[in-house]
Parts: structure tokens; C-alpha cells; sequence
């Protein structure tokens, strides 16, 4: 444990079961997300990655119809627990969306949405206060030089590319622990990604990032860890040199070489 | 190769330009679709040409503007006739206007319980029941007005007439209820959940989603859902006649009485002489409400189309 009151682990889910309504999608899952890097999950299409992300900040049960058992910890707190704020997981908790979804309404309103929501609860916040986390979350996703001047436009004129930044530097001024990410790349075309995956890169170390991807090779060079998961299970859990380089499990391996998925 | 056989040749030629029923079904659905289409414009055209042509003799000849706008003395039938409108104008403006006190708040309300609170039956429920709502006859409102509301509001705010805009403006309340409510609710479902889940997952509650993030996004529909509302309660005739007391006066309570623009035109059209001033007096009435009826829906129609925005 550090000073913060949490260990090394950012998210840790315990026996992790979730059902959508009949269907099982998560068995027992036992997931253990290192804090302060980048662990990346891959697997072909409806393994459950999506889910398991999506478990973490609770925000699958929009849905209605999902059940779970098992725990899942972030921070070291259960967020299934009772006396668990939802709206504090996911101050601590930012998620970002397959295809950006930038609210419609102007660049800056959005990078300090949540900000506000979040600080303005409690006491009035400055201009000046906004001014500054606005600069500075646009400067930490690469994005302050080409937005700077026309801040007051509307966010969803912006391209795909600047729309996801625009979509991760909101979630920054609300100084989240953890960062959720489910293919964020894979409405980009490939500089969007390339400019995207750099950005990520250089989050790393100020927030542990846990990114869902298709791309293997995404995977592969933006990543420190690597989780497989096949039919609702983690089959496996590696370094990602390791995990690419010498797969324990014989489902990886195929995996990997692109012989399923 | 085999050799292509002749005579297949020749009747794959012949099926070339064969019309079958499926091609004159085609032809004549599209015809009617088209006419169907066309004839919306001919009769909203034909309708303000009639009215036009029936009130426009008086228009030209004996109408006094400022008396028409600026007095209350309707007296049509008396042996100098002046024919002030005001008192009807301010009728209609104050029976429509608390209706839409009543009515706005409660229509949104309710859209915003069926289209964001709302699960399975309870959300079909609600549904199919205001629709019914928007299905019962004006007369049968008039008569809850008059027999219902009536006694009640006598009763409640012990006043000697329960006939008057506030009666009249809570049946019209209710009555445009239904529309505001269905256009509203439409309005919210066509934001796309994407919104809503950015918020939330940005730590909004509920309610903060649905203000901050649902209701700004549908502002226009929502804005032609109340002009739409408005609309309906400035054209409505049976219940305002039944319920609002029919009589000349300017209001200045919601206890009074007033008589409504539309009510005038029902109540008195049939004892006129075809032609005359009387008859073209209430076709001038009948102009203004076309005109403003119409103004409104365009209002609503360039609103929720979003002209104007940004």
C-alpha cells in the first residue's frame, strides 16, 4: 500500500462473472491491472474485452438487463459495493469510446464538462481556474496548437482524429487514476492512429491506461502489458514482449499468428 | 461453346420491353402517391383563397382597422353595427396562453418520463394513453368543462362563475397536450445515446445528462413541440366556446369570462346573411386565425429543421 491507499494494482477484479440477460460473456474473471502503465487487451471479436472494460466504471449497466458477480476493484475500493458513489468511479475512472463522441457543443464547453461537473459541486470555479485546465489538457493530447484559436466552435466540426484526442483531454481535468479505452483507433484512419497511439504513449506513467484493441500491432508497440482473452476467459496475462514473442498457450499462439480472430 | 438456340434468342429480345402488372401497379402507386402529395398544397391554397375571397369585400370596404384591433365593441347585430375585435383576440391570446402555463411544463414532463425514465410497458403504456388523450372529441372536453370543471372551480376558489379562462385554458391545456408531448418525446429519442454515455461515463448523474446534455441538444424539437401546442390551442373552437364563458370582456383574472376568436366564427356564422358585413367580419376573423395559426406552424416546421441554427 502507498500513501495514496492503494497498491500496485489499479484495477483488480476477483472472480468476475457477467451475464447480458441469458448469456454469459464473462466467466471468472481474474484481472490484475498494474499501476501507472499501459496494458493493452486483445482477442477476437465478442471475447468479452469490450465487457470487461466496460465493467470496470460500471457504465455496462446502462444496458439493463446485465447481472455480475464477483468484484471488481479500482483503487482498491469494490465499485459493486453499496456505499460506492458511481459518480466518484468514474471521476476516478475516464473512458474513452470506440468512435468519438464529442457532446455538441463547443470544444471548450466539452474539454471542461466534466470539470465542471465535478468541481462545481462544491464551490465556484474561476474563470481563470477553467482557463488553465482547458490549456492544459489540450496541450497534454497534442491538441492546443490547432484548436487554440477557435476554442468556441462546435467539437463535432472537428476530424475523427482531433474528436478522439478532444474525447481523452476531457477526461483529464477531473485528474482521473485510471484510463479506459476501447479501441480508440478504429474509427481513425492510420496517421489518425499513428498520432493517437503517440498521444497515449506519452499519458504513460501519469495514468494507468487500459486499452481494448484489435489491432495486434497496436498491441504490440503501445503497450507494456498484454492481456488475451478467448470466450469470456483470460487465457493469458504477459509482458508484451513475452506474450508476443513466446506465447505460453498454445490458443495465444494462434492467436497471434493470425490463425483465428 | 454451344451454339445459343435461335429461337431463345428472339424471345429474350421480346421480354425486353414487356409491361407487366408489376409495371402498371408501379405507375399507378406512384401517380397516386403524387396526387396525394399535391393535393395537401391544393387544399391549404384553396382554403385561404376562399376564406380570403369571403372576408376580403368586407376587408376592403367597411373594415375599420382601428376599431377592429383597438376596440371591444363587437356588436354585429345592432342597428349601427362596429365590429372591435380586441376583446376576441385578447380571449383567445389568454385562454391559449394558460393553457400553455399548464400545459408546457406538464407535456415536457411527461416526455421526458416516457422517453428517459421509461421501461418496457410502462413506456408503451404511457404512450398509447396520451395518444388516446389526443383522441377524445372537443365537444366531450367542452363537456367536462362545463359539467365538471365548472362546479369545480366555483367550489374550489369561491368565485360565481366557473366559465371563464381559467376552465377554458386547462381543457385546452390538455387537450394540446398530446401533441406537445409526442413531438417532445420524439425530439429526445432522436438525441443519440452516444451523448448520453459520453456524460455518464464522464461521472454525470441522470439528471445531469438530461439537462445538460439531452435537452440542450434537443432545444428545437422541443421549441416546436411548444409552438405546435400553441397552434393547437389557438385554433380550437367546441371546448373554448363550451368552457370559457363566451362572453365580450377583456380579462383581467383567469375568473373572468372572454369569448375566443374561434368561438365567435362557430356561434354566430349560421344567423348571418351570406354576403354581408357580419359574414365578412367573421371571415376577417377567420383570416387573422389562418394567418396566425399558419405563421406558427411554419415557425415550428423551420425550428425543428434547424434553419436559423448557428
Amino acid at each position: 500500500m502507498d500513501s495514496n491507499g492503494h497498491g500496485e494494482f489499479a484495477i483488480e477484479t476477483r472472480g468476475l462473472n457477467l451475464w447480458y440477460g441469458d448469456f454469459q460473456a464473462l466467466f471468472d474473471v481474474d484481472l490484475k491491472v498494474r499501476r501507472g502503465i499501459i496494458t493493452s487487451m486483445i482477442g477476437p471479436s465478442g471475447c468479452g474485452k469490450t465487457t470487461l472494460l466496460r465493467t470496470c466504471n460500471r457504465i455496462n449497466e446502462r444496458l439493463g438487463y446485465v447481472r455480475t458477480t464477483g468484484s471488481v476493484l479500482v483503487l482498491g475500493h469494490d465499485v459493486f459495493a453499496p456505499e460506492v458513489e458511481l459518480v466518484q468511479v468514474r471521476k476516478q475512472v475516464g473512458m474513452v469510446f470506440q468512435r468519438p463522441n464529442p457532446l455538441p457543443i463547443s470544444i471548450r464547453d466539452n474539454v471542461l464538462f466534466g470539470f465542471r461537473l465535478h468541481e462545481a459541486r462544491t464551490r465556484k470555479v474561476a474563470r481563470a481556474e477553467e482557463d488553465e485546465a482547458l490549456e492544459s489538457a489540450l496541450r497534454q493530447v497534442l491538441l492546443w496548437d490547432s484548436v487554440k484559436d477557435r476554442l468556441h466552435h462546435a467539437a463535432t466540426a472537428l476530424s475523427l482524429e482531433e474528436q478522439q484526442k478532444l474525447c481523452i483531454a476531457r477526461l483529464l481535468p477531473v485528474k482521473p487514476e485510471v484510463l479506459l479505452m476501447d479501441e480508440p483507433c478504429s474509427a481513425l484512419d492510420p496517421s489518425g492512429t499513428e498520432a493517437v497511439e503517440e498521444m497515449i504513449w506519452k499519458l504513460r506513467g501519469d495514468y494507468t491506461i487500459l486499452i481494448v484493441t484489435h489491432n495486434m500491432a497496436q498491441a504490440r508497440r503501445a503497450s507494456d502489458e498484454c492481456v488475451f482473452m478467448l470466450l469470456g476467459k483470460i487465457v493469458e496475462h504477459e509482458r508484451t514482449e513475452e506474450l508476443f514473442l513466446a506465447p505460453r498457450n498454445a490458443e495465444t499462439a494462434d492467436y497471434i499468428e493470425g490463425r483465428y480472430g | 461453346m454451344t451454339p445459343v438456340p435461335r429461337a431463345r434468342l428472339s424471345a429474350d429480345t421480346a421480354a425486353m420491353d414487356r409491361r407487366d402488372a408489376a409495371w402498371y401497379v408501379d405507375r399507378i402507386a406512384q401517380w397516386l402517391v403524387f396526387a396525394g402529395g399535391v393535393s395537401a398544397i391544393v387544399f391549404i391554397v384553396g382554403i385561404f383563397v376562399f376564406v380570403t375571397r369571403e372576408g376580403l369585400d368586407f376587408v376592403l370596404g367597411s373594415l375599420n382597422l382601428r376599431e377592429f384591433f383597438g376596440s371591444i365593441a363587437w356588436r354585429p347585430t345592432s342597428n349601427n353595427p362596429t365590429y372591435g375585435a380586441l376583446a376576441l383576440i385578447v380571449g383567445t391570446a389568454s385562454v391559449t396562453g394558460f393553457a400553455m402555463l399548464m400545459s408546457v411544463p406538464l407535456s415536457l414532463g411527461v416526455a421526458l418520463f416516457i422517453a428517459e425514465f421509461a421501461t418496457g410497458k410502462t413506456r408503451e403504456t404511457l404512450k398509447i394513453l396520451v395518444e388516446m388523450l389526443a383522441a377524445i372529441p372537443s365537444v366531450v372536453w367542452g363537456f367536462v368543462g362545463m359539467s365538471i370543471m365548472n362546479p369545480l372551480i366555483i367550489e374550489t376558489f369561491d368565485v360565481p362563475v366557473g366559465l371563464n379562462v381559467m376552465n377554458a385554458g386547462l381543457i385546452l391545456g390538455l387537450m394540446a397536450a398530446p401533441i406537445m408531448t409526442t413531438i417532445a418525446e420524439d425530439a429526445l429519442k432522436a438525441v443519440p445515446d452516444s451523448y448520453r454515455e459520453a456524460a455518464e461515463a464522464l461521472g454525470a448523474t441522470r439528471w445531469e445528462v438530461i439537462w445538460k446534455v439531452v435537452i440542450p441538444a434537443s432545444k428545437n424539437g422541443i421549441l416546436a413541440a411548444v409552438l405546435l401546442g400553441v397552434g393547437r390551442g389557438f385554433g380550437e373552437t367546441m371546448a373554448v366556446l363550451m368552457a370559457s364563458g363566451h362572453a365580450i370582456n377583456l380579462p383581467t383574472s383567469p375568473f373572468d369570462s372572454v369569448r375566443a376568436l374561434t368561438a365567435t366564427i362557430a356561434a354566430e356564422l349560421g344567423d348571418t346573411v351570406q354576403g354581408g358585413n357580419h359574414w365578412g367580419a367573421l371571415f376577417t376573423l377567420g383570416i387573422l386565425l389562418f394567418v396566425v395559426t399558419f405563421v406558427i406552424n411554419l415557425t415550428a416546421d423551420i425550428v425543428v429543421r434547424g434553419i436559423g441554427k448557428e
